[in-house]
């Protein structure tokens, strides 16, 4: 059975339209790669999962209707986002922000600094003061800390050293391997995604217009929807 | 540069000392200054929780100082003329005991906090300062016409109201007892603000809708910090009336709520100790000043521009540097 289901999902940013027709399911334990160019949906999708923006159309997670939830109640459902942009609370020590977030369950502060042991050097540190990689580790943190059962990472490897993208990825396949956790994934190396997704799914103009095995992407559809 | 933690314990041993000189060289009225200095704190350490941690510019403030003022009052008036504050449906009676009187003031002070918080916390921005302040002037307005307490005339007691076990008419008495409640709210401002719940306020203050993708309501937590918030002033306006034995319609003032506003300020928003630098501070130039002119506060503005413009953190800040990180 699906754990997050989206069907014929549509949502606009006021007057403005950004989401039409978007298909998309996430089982347990899945790794799905939301994938597309730039502009076409995919922060949209995940806003509307997360419901920070109205949507239409059926928002289903665990057989739950999202449509009515206000954004806490749908992270409250377990529901984990890791967003756009290292969003860390800026004036709280590492430790704070993971705390801050916290909620029971087998994610607890030494599970995630097991996680990426950087954090646990850090831990008193502000969060502002760290490097970019790092406040990236701690969003993730946060989002395991809330003990979701679907983690949403949005562009998380995105502008960060090699060295760091490696240990970010590292971690989202421990994840997968270690704990069956569903996992949403938008980023723009395929090839780190084919190495961690096992479906894909294609957005384009806040439509979907794939949906498939991580191994039925060929190069033809890859190159023809994602410009890769 | 001072660590802040050993700046915040000289604070308090300078607050208690003075009253303590004061008291062995027969200064009964420095006693008083410095019990005004710790009640004016505490109401600030009140607001403190509202606007450091929780990001909320209140302008209502004097709400909840008057409320607790008035709360006080009410009790002590039926109690000194031996009439019932209401006899329908049951017959309650005013009494002359600060801790029921503190429980009174700050279960309605709370109340009223809970009710325009509901409302106010709809806005943000210019509209929460404004809501904040159009609330204030209402219980203002109300209280000049509550001509059965007083009026525009406000309402005297005449007896200082009685704490078990202490004359509460001796200055350093009543000192204590302020000092000690001020001790202890700053005792729990420390452990709120790192409390998962004041991690949380603290959060949700930096970034409101990121704070709601790890499942917290940023509303519920700020509606939290304006009731205890206004808990803690409306105890404050109990004592104020207390310490004066008067209360009148100049507790609701918005010049009230500023100048709670301006004790936080001046001494450092999010500090712990913050507000009791501003509110001693801002004493200290009332009483020095103010014999040399009726205008002092100009000397209170330009204090209060120079921080605002080279101090962020305020004189606690200008003291001990920015705040460090919790450990």
């Amino acid at each position: 059975m699906s754990l997050l289901t989206l069907q014929n999902v549509k949502a606009s940013y006021g007057s403005s339209e950004a989401l039409f027709d978007i298909n998309l399911s996430v089982s347990e334990g899945e790794v799905v790669a939301l994938m597309g160019r730039n502009g076409m949906g995919k922060s949209t999708t995940v806003k509307t999962i997360c419901r920070m923006i109205p949507a239409s159309g059926q928002l289903t997670f665990d057989g739950q209707d999202l449509s009515s939830l206000a954004s806490h109640q749908a992270a409250r459902l377990g529901i984990g986002l890791v967003p756009e942009g290292r969003r860390c609370f800026a004036d709280l020590t590492v430790t704070e922000n993971l705390q801050a977030a916290s909620r029971s369950g087998p994610w607890d502060l030494a599970r995630v600094t097991t996680l990426f042991p950087r954090l646990d050097e850090r831990k008193r540190q502000r969060a502002n003061t760290l490097s970019g990689g790092e406040q990236q580790m701690v969003a993730v943190a946060r989002a395991l800390m809330t003990n979701p059962r679907l983690l949403i990472l949005d562009e998380a490897t995105e502008g960060l050293a090699p060295i760091v993208r490696q240990e970010i990825w590292g971690a989202i396949a421990q994840l997968k391997n270690e704990t069956g956790m569903a996992i949403i994934v938008i980023d723009k190396s395929l090839t780190e995604l084919a190495q961690v997704c096992d479906r894909a799914t294609i957005l384009e103009r806040g439509k979907t217009v794939w949906d498939g095995l991580m191994t039925d992407l060929t190069l033809d559809i890859s190159e023809r929807l994602i410009g890769v | 540069m001072i660590r802040e933690r050993y700046l915040n314990g000289l604070v308090l041993v300078l607050l208690l000392a003075v009253p303590l000189w004061a008291l062995i060289n027969d200064q009964p009225f420095t006693i008083t200054l410095a019990t005004r200095a710790a009640i004016f704190a505490l109401a600030a350490v009140g607001l403190n929780i509202a606007l450091g941690l929780g990001g909320l510019v209140s302008l209502g403030h004097a709400a909840f100082f008057g409320i607790g003022g008035y709360a006080m009052g009410i009790l002590a008036y039926h109690a000194q003329t031996y009439t019932p504050v209401m006899e329908l449906p049951f017959v309650i009676e005013g009494t002359k005991s600060m801790p029921i009187i503190w429980l009174v003031a700050m279960v309605t002070s709370g109340t009223a906090a809970l009710l325009i918080g509901l409302l106010s916390l709809r806005t943000t921005g210019v509209y929460f300062i404004m809501i904040t302040l159009a609330f204030g002037q209402m219980f203002y307005f109300f209280s000049i016409s509550w001509i059965a307490y007083g009026g525009e005339d406000g309402l005297s007691i005449y007896i200082r109201n009685d704490f078990p076990g202490l004359n509460t008419l001796v200055p350093i008495n009543f000192f204590a007892i302020c000092f000690t409640l001020l001790c202890l709210v700053l005792f729990i401002n420390g452990l709120v603000a790192r409390s998962p719940f004041g991690l949380a306020l603290n959060a949700a203050r930096q970034a409101p809708q990121r704070v709601q993708t790890v499942g917290l309501d940023p509303q519920r937590l700020k509606l939290v910090a304006f009731v205890l918030s206004g808990v803690i002033t409306g105890l404050a306006g109990a004592l104020f009336a207390d310490l004066n034995r008067f209360v009148s319609p100049t507790m609701f003032s918005w010049q009230t709520s500023g100048e709670i506003m301006i004790f936080v300020i001046l001494g450092g928003t999010a500090r712990l100790c913050g507000p009791v630098v501003g509110a001693v501070v801002f004493v200290m130039l009332e009483h020095a000043l103010g014999g040399l002119s009726e205008y002092w506060h100009i000397y209170l503005g330009a204090l209060l521009l120079l921080v605002v413009l080279f101090a962020r953190g305020g004189l606690v800040g200008l003291i001990s540097g920015r705040a460090v990180a919790h450990d």
